[in-house]
């Protein structure tokens, strides 16, 4: 029932992003998004202490590390809502039953050679992947692309979480050190873009020329 | 006898209880204002009030805008028959579909507000028709997607039988399609009762309030049944909540109703929290707030028909 509510919440999380066009919201939610799926692990397996450490790294990095440095950059920017996405709010929110309703269809036809622990897991998993793609093409700016490039990883950790069993903790955490030095850079990154150019509107960067 | 006794019980507190609840809200407002706030029972004296002045009707108005406050308060008492307190049997009229009536009877109500509200012939309560229009048009479908949601989940398409199937046992196999349901039920709560983040029921600014511009024209007895009827209105949509929600219909009815009446109180706290620590949504973002609402219920649905 506790990984059921998680689960919950991370629709709920994913719902809101989807919905919101503060920046500065949008790091807060995917930073709860963060924190509920970092004490998954403690739900799903039994507390031992390669787990718990491993809990915590990840709670410590997707709820403190990631949302200061993402606010930081923001504040470098002083670039606080999303403007005109592709995809308008309204659209992004009715998406969002649609993919879900995608993800279970597309759990049912995925055969998993060992049972799982929450029917929800699989679904809610690709559901929130699909979420971080979506993000990804249909805003405009750079920081929310970060968003949602996070909100795609804490997919593919539910999903790595649901099979933890058969999946080595080392990989898990080599994909946290992937995705913490992605975000470092993209911060970065996006910095320099606003100082070159003004915006991180990522549409104005295809017609740049020499 | 008892049976009788505990079918009455919902209709009783109601009329009884349900003014307390807009007097329980503003003290929350006034506490987190700093102000000492109004008695909680002003409901009440506003109601004596308002029952004990003759009514003003202008010229331009025909019987619509007369009968109109009597078919609202009368459409929402027929509500309240429906919408039991807590599970078991325990609404005056209970049948298979109930709660496509009782949502119609709430449309009926919102209908003859508007109507009379457009009979006044004022530019000024007609733009108010159109915007609760607007908004209740949206809130409709996340009400009947988040009730058929819970109704496949539960198997019933009763009130009552929605209610009491609602236990402890099902929170653990369902709870995902319950806690997306209410969620899309507070949203809608707040929507229909005109309350902040959708409507302000205090400002008389003319180019935000929905709810309020539309009974401008009603005084008297006539705006003393729209009030009263407000106040049952929210009375019944936390009673819908509470029963959707709390897994206590296991319980002998002693103990399940007082727990049921305490906590649409807590509902109506929890309004007033809402009211204070959000501020109004521009009116172009409403329908966002309401398509959240629907894809939440639609959410709980595709969690129903899962499971």
């Amino acid at each position: 029932m506790w990984t059921d509510i998680v689960m919950v919440l991370l629709i709920l999380t994913n719902m809101v992003v989807l919905g919101t066009s503060r920046l500065r919201a949008c790091i807060r939610i995917v930073a709860t998004q963060g924190v509920a799926l970092g004490v998954l692990p403690l739900l799903i397996h039994s507390i031992e202490t390669h787990i718990l450490i491993f809990s915590i790294i990840s709670i410590i990095l997707k709820g403190v590390v990631f949302p200061y440095m993402l606010l930081r950059t923001l504040r470098q920017l002083n670039v606080w809502r999303e403007d005109d996405p592709y995809v308008g709010y309204g659209m992004s929110l009715l998406a969002g039953p649609i993919t879900l309703a995608f993800s279970y269809w597309v759990s049912t036809r995925l055969p998993m050679p060992f049972s799982i622990h929450s029917p929800m897991l699989i679904p809610v998993a690709f559901f929130t992947l699909i979420v971080g793609l979506f993000l990804i093409v249909s805003r405009k700016k750079a920081l929310t692309q970060v968003l949602g490039y996070l909100v795609l990883e804490n997919g593919i950790y539910a999903f790595g979480m649901a099979i933890a069993n058969q999946q080595p903790m080392l990989i898990e955490l080599g994909t946290l050190l992937d995705v913490f030095v992605g975000v470092f850079v993209m911060g970065i990154a996006i910095f320099h873009i606003s100082r070159q150019f003004d915006h991180i509107d990522t549409d104005q960067l295809s017609a740049l020329r020499d | 006898m008892t049976e009788l006794i505990l079918k009455v019980i919902q209709p009783l507190a109601a009329l009884l209880l349900a003014p307390m609840l807009l007097g329980i809200i503003n003290r929350v407002k006034a506490k987190f204002a700093g102000r000492k706030g109004q008695p909680i029972l002003q409901t009440y004296y506003d109601l004596w009030r308002l029952f004990h002045k003759g009514a003003v009707y202008s010229n331009t108005t025909s019987w619509i805008f007369r009968v109109a406050p009597i078919i609202c308060f009368a459409a929402i008492i027929l509500t309240l028959m429906i919408v039991p307190l807590a599970g078991g049997n325990r609404s005056v009229f209970s049948f298979s579909g109930d709660l496509i009536l009782a949502a119609y009877f709430l449309g009926l109500m919102r209908f003859f507000i508007v109507i009379g509200a457009l009979d006044t012939g004022s530019s000024f309560e007609g733009m108010g028709s159109s915007r609760e229009v607007h908004f209740s048009a949206l809130a409709e479908p996340a009400l009947f997607i988040a009730l058929a949601a819970m109704a496949r989940q539960t198997s019933s398409i009763s009130f009552s039988g929605i209610f009491s199937a609602v236990t402890p046992h099902m929170w653990a196999g369902g709870c995902a399609t319950i806690l997306l349901a209410s969620a899309a039920m507070i949203i809608v709560l707040v929507t229909e009762n005109a309350r902040i983040p959708v409507d302000d029921p205090n400002t008389h600014l003319e180019l935000t309030m929905i709810h309020e511009v539309m009974v401008l024209d009603n005084s008297g007895p006539d705006f003393g049944f729209i009030l009263y009827g407000a106040a049952i209105k929210l009375w019944i949509f936390a009673s819908i909540l509470t029963g959707i929600l709390l897994p206590i219909n296991g319980l002998p009815f002693i103990i399940s109703i007082p727990l049921s009446i305490i906590s649409i109180f807590i509902v109506s706290i929890i309004v007033g929290v809402i009211e204070s620590s959000i501020a109004r949504l521009r009116l172009i973002s409403v329908p966002n707030l309401l398509l959240t609402a629907i894809s939440l219920a639609i959410l709980s649905l595709v969690f129903a028909l899962r499971s």
